[in-house]
């Protein structure tokens, strides 16, 4: 597995994009942090800016690869190897890539300047983020040929995760503002998991004393250890999911 | 060597293949022949275990290949269109595929230097013509030594002088008393190297004989035009 997952990690570090995305987060992380010298609000503001495009180029790359190796998956089809383990190289491969990019263009900046709890807990984020995108791409190449479909269902998911979900929720909170519903809240946001990692972050800064009383039942919640084991355990889980039921169509699919 | 069982494989409502069963033995060269879109192709993936038959078995040197791919050590495949990674080289790719099946059985390189690619090593995939990517698909196929070879359209998009090359080495492997399968729709390139025919339409096996049969039974000389001749009579009983 490792000789294939080598090959798939040198071709994609070729890859111009991959590139590119390492350097425009290089770029926003270095400068949010040169303009603030606050660096807890440069982390807020980097977190604002990594849950955007962290997962719209995790999925849109990840996706196009995905169909662009249709051939290559092939020739690794006709050859004595299992099925599974092309599929998990492949994911591994692509995982581990865009987690290095990641860890070179936010990571690296992260810990030069803000090297505290809040700093690795943002890391580790954005790597959950990153992985579980990958893996909804797998999910979303899987459940059509149509390369231009593949790209377009993923391209809704993420502005779903990314903007709807929020709207969404806040329509719930509007029109439910006088029944108590934060509990429920705390649930609803583990079906998205760019929201789980946002609270997560938020929890540990100081600005979460101004979320008021929705606010204190999430820091009640997210912010002991247990909180934060359950809600890595989800954003596992949305790794998992996903992918468990791409490797299992891909198993079963004609090539 | 091949042992193909009332296999069917439906593509949604679309039948492609339909109860066909088919025993090809070692030492054969057997040419897979049929209109465009009759099956063959599919036929073949089913073989390679890339398409999954809705029915029936398949057994490669005895063993059902339903969830297994260790049999195809045994096999090497030259796909209709082989494209491969945008990025890669000529010389990457075949030390991946050979670090990947690491620990087989001798390599067989003559088609590398027959084929001229140690001086295309350093090129890029995506640069090559489709003759040249057809070049390293067959390279490949032949790479390992497999006992059976399973080529599609071989010889489309090759040059009259590397399908020549492409030619031998089949004849080659098959007085090694290895079994190959080859796809083609053109029929005059197989003339000289084919032992067997199996017929296929509409994804049903229409006849499977010998050349020898063949060609006594319909007094031609070429195999296409016994082939054509069989085809003739054949509509002309069903109109009536």
């Amino acid at each position: 597995m490792n000789r294939i997952i080598k090959f798939i990690i040198l071709d994609i570090l070729k890859n111009r994009i991959v590139f590119f995305y390492t350097c425009i987060l290089a770029v926003l992380s270095w400068s949010v942090f040169s303009l603030e010298d606050n660096s807890s609000k440069g982390l807020l503001t980097l977190l604002n800016v990594i849950l955007l495009t962290v997962p719209l180029i995790s999925v849109v790359f990840s996706t196009i690869y995905i169909y662009n190796s249709s051939e290559f998956i092939e020739l690794l089809v006709s050859q004595p190897i299992k099925r599974g383990k092309i599929w998990w190289s492949l994911f591994l491969g692509l995982m581990l890539s865009l987690l290095l990019a990641f860890f070179i263009g936010a990571g690296i900046p992260i810990l030069i300047y803000a090297p505290s709890d809040v700093g690795i807990m943002m890391i580790l984020v954005g790597s959950f983020i990153t992985a579980v995108f990958v893996a909804i791409a797998f999910l979303s190449s899987i459940l059509t040929r149509d390369k231009a479909k593949g790209i377009g269902i993923c391209i809704l998911l993420w502005l779903f995760f990314a903007l709807l979900f929020d709207g969404m929720i806040l329509f719930l909170l509007f029109q439910f503002s006088d029944y108590p519903i934060e509990k429920l809240m705390v649930g609803i946001t583990a079906l998205n998991p760019i929201d789980l990692g946002r609270i997560l972050i938020l929890l540990h800064l100081d600005v979460s004393a101004m979320m008021g009383y929705t606010g204190a039942i999430f820091k009640d919640f997210f912010g002991n250890q247990i909180g934060i084991i359950v809600s890595l355990s989800i954003l596992f889980l949305w790794v998992a999911v996903p992918f468990g039921l791409s490797l299992k169509r891909f198993k079963r699919m004609d090539l | 060597m091949i042992e193909i069982s009332n296999l069917s494989k439906n593509f949604g409502k679309l039948k492609v293949l339909n109860k066909i069963n088919l025993s090809c033995l070692k030492g054969e060269c057997i040419a897979l022949i049929g209109p465009n879109g009759c099956g063959k192709t599919t036929l073949i993936k089913s073989v390679l275990g890339m398409v999954i038959p809705s029915e029936g078995m398949i057994e490669v040197q005895g063993i059902n290949i339903a969830n297994h791919f260790e049999y195809r050590n045994k096999i090497g495949y030259m796909p209709q269109i082989g494209r491969y990674p945008d990025n890669m080289s000529i010389g990457q790719i075949l030390e991946m595929v050979k670090e990947i099946r690491r620990g087989q059985s001798s390599l067989d390189e003559s088609l590398v230097e027959e084929f001229k690619l140690n001086d295309l090593f350093n090129k890029r995939m995506r640069t090559l013509s489709g003759g040249t990517t057809q070049k390293v698909s067959a390279t490949l196929a032949f790479l390992f030594n497999p006992d059976i070879l399973i080529l599609d359209e071989p010889t489309a998009g090759l040059d009259p002088l590397s399908s020549e090359i492409l030619k031998e080495k089949i004849t080659d492997v098959k007085k090694e008393g290895k079994l190959v399968l080859i796809t083609s729709h053109l029929l005059s390139e197989l003339d000289d190297l084919v032992t067997q025919i199996i017929f296929m339409q509409d994804g049903v096996v229409h006849f499977h004989k010998s050349v020898q049969d063949l060609i006594s039974s319909t007094g031609e000389s070429k195999i296409s035009k016994a082939i054509a001749k069989i085809l003739k009579t054949q509509a002309v009983e069903q109109n009536n």
